[in-house]
């Protein structure tokens, strides 16, 4: 067991809070006592105070970029059900409460069950996993995600032969997101996605419970989501409750919104563009050009044979 | 008040302080993590908000029965073409990088870009020709009919909009809305003033004096 339960932790082993919500100015040095009062006040400092997370070590499947920084990941988000701008899932999800946690598996498999939050997160040893994170809306980022393989988790509850595809669903409920109602998010609720089960046990597919040596915060799907680096973010599902087994391609949220702009693969392609705008480059936060965007996000590869003979721009 | 000399001077402050207000944050590393994104946004979000209000001058000077507002009407007008520069220019010069071929293919796919582009266009006769010597050139009638571009501004700016929003219209709906009824206004007045002169009445002749 990788997390330390409490009763392993002594009390005078406890960091201070504010020595610990304030460490990041301490790293980053001079130059941060200009920003400090700044930084004090900002979300990503302040409340997303993530417990480590201890890994295993790095992931083979990591690629070998820059990751973007703690600041552009946690404070440039979509996450409708607080807000459809950027900066509101990190304003507005700061009372969330990712904890107790339950992750209730079923549907087409021999063992159905709930697991909690530390059941979940105990099934294989945590790696740290680099990936490439591409939104639908042109623009992308690195992240150093935490976490394993969604196949360790579906071999464990093993999937019958009658499970075709995975579906997924989201936390939902109006007392924690006050803004998450279908006028306000401009999308049905609650949040749904849904995986082949090839790509679901693909081990590109990864269940994420940190980022960046902690746990996530609210805003980047606190506590466990989906990472999936070779399709659109939107298919990333955040703060997963339900993963269900079924024998038929599920319904997902965005291709119910609207269909004609977002299908159920949603594979990042530059060669199919989405019907308002070209998906032929994208701009990673803190660059200033924009790059051409990679057939299935650079992982082509890895997963191209997962679509072999398959219309990609039909299957959008 | 609205005759004092100095009553354009606050105006001018409140319209550069969106402008100023970027240019701290921007000083301030303060842009979000997609500060070319934050930039064009802001631009345009201000460029439609002075398209809307100079719109509402006209009714505004009826309703209120200030006729003195049209001592601003220019100011404001010009500000919405400030406003949508600084917005074209972003997408122009800081998002494509002046990459002509990239700014072609953005027309042909995009196209809530052509629709941003007519917007822009549409504003530029309306600034060039927004002087006084302009009105003696093309006469009082010919300026008038020109300046009405500016409705092909607000419709536009609208379309722009909301052809680029992912889901979430409701702000491309209130700016429809707020056009559509500063539309209104002129469509009802104007037919209520062509009705007036075409029905023969008595007191017509001391109405037109």
């Amino acid at each position: 067991m990788l997390i330390k339960k409490p009763a392993d932790i002594r009390h005078s082993e406890v960091t201070p809070k504010h020595v610990y919500l304030n460490r990041r100015n301490f790293l980053a040095g001079i130059p941060a006592a200009f920003l400090g009062a700044r930084e004090l006040l900002s979300p990503s400092a302040r409340a997303l105070a993530g417990a480590k997370l201890a890994t295993a070590g790095k992931s083979k499947l990591s690629i070998d970029e820059k990751a973007n920084s703690y600041q552009e990941v946690s404070t440039y988000n979509n996450y409708y059900e607080f807000g459809t701008q950027k900066d509101e899932p990190a304003k507005n999800s700061q009372n969330f409460k990712s904890s107790p946690w339950t992750v209730s598996v079923e549907g087409y498999v021999a063992k159905p069950r709930k697991f909690s939050l530390e059941e979940i997160m105990a099934i294989a040893p945590l790696e740290e996993r680099v990936c490439r994170h591409r939104c639908v809306e042109g623009w992308s980022i690195v992240v150093p995600w935490i976490g394993y393989s969604l196949s360790e988790l579906l071999k464990k509850v093993e999937p019958t032969n009658k499970a075709t595809f995975v579906a997924f669903e989201t936390y939902w409920d109006r007392k924690q997101m006050p803004l998450a109602t279908p006028d306000r998010a401009g999308i049905p609720l609650p949040y749904v996605e849904g995986l082949r089960l090839d790509e679901a046990m693909h081990p590109l597919a990864m269940l994420s419970f940190g980022m960046f040596g902690e746990t996530l915060p609210p805003q980047d799907g606190a506590p466990v989501r989906l990472t999936v680096p070779w399709k659109y973010g939107f298919k990333s599902i955040k703060s997963i409750v339900k993963i269900k087994l079924v024998g038929s391609m599920p319904p997902t949220t965005w291709n119910i919104t609207n269909a004609h702009e977002y299908g159920f693969y949603s594979n990042v392609n530059p060669k199919v563009d989405h019907p308002r705008w070209s998906q032929a480059s994208e701009r990673r936060l803190g660059e200033f050009r924009r790059r051409p965007t990679l057939m299935f996000n650079g992982y082509g590869d890895q997963v191209a044979s997962l679509y072999e003979g398959m219309d990609l721009k039909k299957n959008y | 008040m609205l005759r004092k000399p100095w009553a354009k001077v606050p105006v001018w402050l409140l319209s550069l302080t969106p402008a100023c207000w970027l240019a701290w944050r921007a000083y301030h590393n303060d842009l979000t993590a997609n500060p070319i994104e934050y930039i064009t946004h802001f631009t345009g979000d201000w460029a439609i908000r002075f398209v809307v209000i100079t719109l509402a001058i006209t009714p505004l000077r009826k309703l209120l029965k200030l006729p003195d507002l049209i001592k601003f009407r220019r100011l404001l007008g010009l500000f919405a073409f400030f406003y949508g520069t600084l917005h074209f220019l972003t997408w122009f010069g800081l998002d494509k990088f002046f990459d002509i071929h990239e700014i072609l293919a953005d027309f042909a796919k995009r196209r809530f870009i052509t629709m941003g582009l007519l917007t822009f266009l549409s504003m530029i006769p309306l600034a060039v020709t927004s002087t006084t010597g302009w009105i003696r050139r093309l006469g009082g009638k010919r300026w008038q009919r020109l300046h009405k571009l500016i409705y092909v501004t607000g419709i536009a700016a609208v379309i722009h909009y909301y052809w680029l929003v992912k889901s979430d219209i409701r702000l491309p709906l209130l700016y429809g809305t707020l056009v559509g009824l500063l539309l209104l206004y002129r469509i009802v007045t104007q037919s209520l003033a062509r009705k007036a002169k075409s029905t023969p009445t008595p007191k017509r002749a001391a109405q037109t004096a």
